[in-house]
């Protein structure tokens, strides 16, 4: 139940940081994404302000034998950086340019997004789905 | 001169990263969108189902219930054009699972740790983006 109440209590901030943030605004997103145009710096704010806390909070996990809950604090995660990470990310930066979307945003504007929105949620669903064939098929290639 | 719009995001930022670290401090977990949901839909974490349901849940309720504190009318402005919205959440959906995060998890999470990985995967999605930006809107004109 504490893990439901603590998951609840991370998303609902989340959300409402996204919001109050502009985060939710895909023109705030574009507006940064689009160096030569009407530049919009409000991105490196909100990313400069969600790394602070973040900061304090890995140093604590250093004074600390486990979380809250009693579950250990995640590992450091293998340094390789492997084809998957790249690859992944530039399919995921060019859909975020295209829509000025990403997950959290899109999940959390679901109730005002409109048809765009729901849209925009199915499809990056069927993405997921598809992901791990994907994922098959590049390992292959990148052994061949 | 500093903008409304810029100390709004410090503010927002500010309670971003505040979530996250609840749920690093309280449950031991990275807080990334894509995986959270990623999870679910490949049932690779389908043992901790009901926190993710309960972030997922809190993440479209909350935010909806505070609409009616702005004094303006709150728009995503997405694109009309639904063949650029389903091309958009495809290739975010097998990037983000390809790539084990998103601009929550890699970014936000990862650099605060110096990790390598959150770091060069945020490297690449901020230059993909910005290419598609000078591609797709300053060349062919279509977002």
């Amino acid at each position: 139940m504490q893990r439901i109440v603590i998951a609840a209590v991370s998303g609902g901030l989340f959300g409402a940081g996204l919001l109050v943030s502009g985060m939710t605004d895909t023109n705030k997103v574009q507006g940064w994404l689009d160096v030569f145009g009407a530049w919009d710096p409000t991105l490196a704010f909100v990313l400069g302000g969600a790394i602070m806390p973040m900061l304090l909070a890995w140093h604590l996990t250093t004074k600390r034998a486990a979380s809250l809950v009693g579950e250990p604090f995640p590992a450091k995660p293998d340094p390789k950086l492997g084809h998957n990470l790249v690859i992944g990310s530039v399919l995921f930066g060019a859909g975020w340019g295209l829509a000025g979307l990403c997950p959290g945003p899109a999940i959390a504007s679901l109730s005002w997004g409109g048809t765009g929105g729901i849209t925009f949620i199915l499809a990056m669903i069927g993405g997921m789905v598809i992901a791990q064939p994907v994922r098959a098929q590049i390992d292959r290639l990148a052994a061949a | 001169m500093i903008e409304t719009d810029w100390i709004w995001g410090l503010i927002g930022g500010l309670m971003i990263g505040a979530a996250a670290a609840v749920y690093l401090l309280g449950n031991g977990r990275v807080m990334g969108a894509s995986g959270i949901i990623g999870g679910l839909v490949d049932r690779s974490g389908l043992s901790t189902w009901a926190e993710r349901v309960a972030f997922l849940a809190a993440l479209v309720v909350v935010p909806a219930l505070m609409l009616p504190l702005f004094s303006t009318e709150v728009s995503t402005n997405i694109t009309p054009n639904l063949a650029v919205v389903v091309a958009a959440g495809l290739l975010v959906g097998v990037g983000t699972r390809l790539a084990n995060g998103c601009t929550s998890g890699h970014g936000v999470c990862g650099i605060s740790r110096f990790s390598l990985r959150g770091i060069v995967a945020t490297v690449f999605y901020l230059l993909a983006g910005g290419i598609v930006m000078v591609l797709f809107r300053h060349l062919l004109g279509v977002i």
